[in-house]
């Protein structure tokens, strides 16, 4: 009964960092799913979003300047992956790791040296992130206002996507991601529909980071590590839940509840006193048994199908025999 | 309409792999002409399709399609004069979109892609409309997926593709080898009535020697990246199986061994 209450009384926290960290798993899913490119850049924009607001806030910046800054960072991470991997020739995974790995110097950078930036909530050294100044603006207190930014850019970033993807540069980012040699026989551009993709998913996670370090108060260098299994586990999640054949636009919100399912399962393991340390490896643990769950399942169904026909025919041998 | 001019390409030049694939094509093809190509495997027939929709670059030579020489045009944008549909029937469409979505994308071939939105309602009148003479239903399922379709339907729906917007070219790269007999026939056909209909220029690769014979008003057979035979008119038109299987004799100096060409 406790441990009942203490869930639901952690269930806020878990929804608004769900839906934010929703928005990198669009980003995710954007590569992942839409363009069929594994892109590990995300790990770096991550951070990176979160390091630029940090350091940028921290240091007097307006957190919405801050935070439109971060995105068009992320953007541009997404850009050097896109040229590495396209006009370079790069397979695509490297070239997210070499982007990633870039990145983490740029993070030191930014944070001038230092692993991590704080922004301070209380004293002399206080300043605002955009969830200060929209609870102020909105009378209400930090929770709520966390959720109701979280649901409005959910629902914004769903039906926006939406919209793109159903467009006449849309239609065909989509078509490079099914059948290259199809696009290329319509004219299409397949190097420029994967950088435009690239470029847009780098955006979503770098906004999910800056807004994670929002929430948290403070950036790190090291806060991208694993983002990408995450944004997978929410994909993965949201697939479980609502299937893989609805249309569009509930694939793109499953994402979103997928990732605060996935906040939900993280809240309760806490709970239950499961060492945070060892949570990367839960979150592998279930990727790796949601993608493996369809195989097992296929190599069970094949061995009861050989062992039903091989008994046939040990039955009509027997017969034979007798 | 199309005019090759000693064009020569070698993959993989200088290695163990070396291949000469493209030895002087010499290829002018009129506004109007359904050439039918036929050779063994290896000839470079693929080859040449795949050179003129500018899969890769040519080591020397020159292409023109429609006057503008092309030579060094990438493939996407060289694609707005070419329509092309594949042997493999997944290659010209994208499965995992609708048969208006795919047709929609084929719409603005060489055109800009805006923001606007992918489908339009008229469009999709015009699709039915379009969709409906080929019998396979198409026409009401205009939001499947085209995974779901059968081999027949995803080529039938490749050829409309390829000539929704009237090419300069149309590549045909033996469109039917790849479906049963009888589905084959049809699609053949359908591409017969299209090209004739809308006065389109095309290159058919075949293994089929009697439809080689049967369509178009020219016939090229290829051997080792030439051509070196190439009829139309009357003296095409009275072709027999008989006579290219000789022709190919004299040309090689050995028996005619290749099964599938002789597949009729």
């Amino acid at each position: 009964m406790e441990l009942l209450a203490s869930i639901l009384k952690n269930l806020p926290d878990a929804v608004s960092l769900g839906l934010v960290w929703g928005i990198m798993a669009i980003g995710v899913y954007i590569t992942f799913k839409v363009l069929d490119i594994a892109d590990m850049t995300v790990d770096g924009t991550f951070a990176m979003g979160g390091c630029i607001v940090a350091s940028t806030v921290a240091s007097g910046w307006n957190p919405i300047f801050s935070t439109l800054f971060a995105i068009l960072c992320g953007m541009a991470a997404g850009l050097v992956t896109g040229i590495l991997h396209t006009k370079l020739k790069i397979p695509a995974i490297l070239a997210g790791i070499l982007t990633m790995l870039s990145l983490y110097s740029v993070d030191l950078m930014i944070l001038g040296g230092k692993s991590n930036i704080g922004m301070s909530q209380f004293g002399e050294n206080r300043v605002y992130t955009i969830l200060d100044k929209l609870a102020a603006a909105l009378g209400t207190t930090a929770k709520t206002t966390n959720i109701i930014t979280g649901i409005v850019l959910a629902v914004v970033i769903v039906m926006g996507l939406y919209w793109f993807f159903g467009t006449e540069q849309g239609c065909l980012i989509r078509a490079t991601g099914i059948n290259e040699a199809m696009v290329k026989a319509q004219g299409g551009n397949t190097d420029t529909m994967k950088i435009i993709g690239l470029i847009i998913a780098n955006g979503f996670v770098s906004l999910s980071g800056a807004l994670v370090s929002q929430i948290q108060r403070y950036g790190d260098v090291g806060m991208g590590t694993g983002t990408i299994v995450i944004g997978l586990a929410s994909i993965i999640i949201g697939e479980v839940i609502f299937g893989t054949k609805c249309s569009f636009k509930v694939r793109l919100a499953s994402v979103f509840f997928g990732s605060i399912i996935y906040r939900v399962i993280i809240a309760i393991v806490l709970l239950l006193g499961f060492n945070p340390n060892n949570l990367k490896l839960l979150t592998a643990v279930l990727v790796i048994a949601a993608l493996s769950v369809p195989v097992i399942r296929g190599y069970i169904f094949e061995r009861k199908r050989i062992r039903a026909n091989m008994k046939k025919y040990e039955e009509v041998e027997t017969d034979a025999g007798a | 309409m199309l005019v090759l001019k000693d064009v020569c390409k070698t993959f993989n030049r200088g290695s163990a792999n070396e291949k000469v694939a493209l030895q002087g094509i010499d290829l002018t093809v009129k506004e109007g002409d359904f050439i039918t190509v036929i050779g063994g495997n290896g000839a470079g027939k693929s080859t040449m399709l795949n050179m003129i929709s500018g899969a890769f670059p040519v080591d020397s030579g020159l292409v023109k399609i429609g006057g503008e020489n092309v030579t060094n045009q990438p493939e996407h944008v060289r694609a707005k004069r070419i329509g092309r549909v594949f042997q493999d029937p997944m290659k010209g469409t994208a499965g995992d979109m609708w048969i208006e979505e795919n047709l929609a994308i084929a719409m603005r071939r060489g055109k800009r892609r805006s923001l606007r939105w992918g489908v339009t309602k008229d469009e999709r009148e015009l699709y039915k409309k379009l969709l409906a003479p080929f019998d396979l239903g198409l026409e009401d399922r205009l939001q499947t997926k085209v995974s779901l379709l059968s081999g027949g339907q995803r080529q039938a729906l490749t050829l409309l593709m390829a000539t929704v917007q009237k090419p300069d070219i149309l590549l045909l790269d033996e469109h039917t080898a790849a479906l049963d007999p009888k589905t084959a026939a049809k699609v053949l056909a359908m591409t017969d009535e299209l090209i004739k209909e809308h006065n389109l220029t095309a290159i058919m690769v075949t293994h089929n020697m009697k439809d080689a014979i049967k369509y178009g008003n020219r016939l090229i057979m290829m051997m080792n990246g030439k051509i070196i035979y190439d009829v139309s008119g009357e003296e095409k038109a009275a072709l027999e199986v008989s006579d290219l299987l000789k022709k190919f004799e004299v040309s090689t100096g050995e028996e005619f061994a290749n099964d599938r060409m002789l597949l009729v």
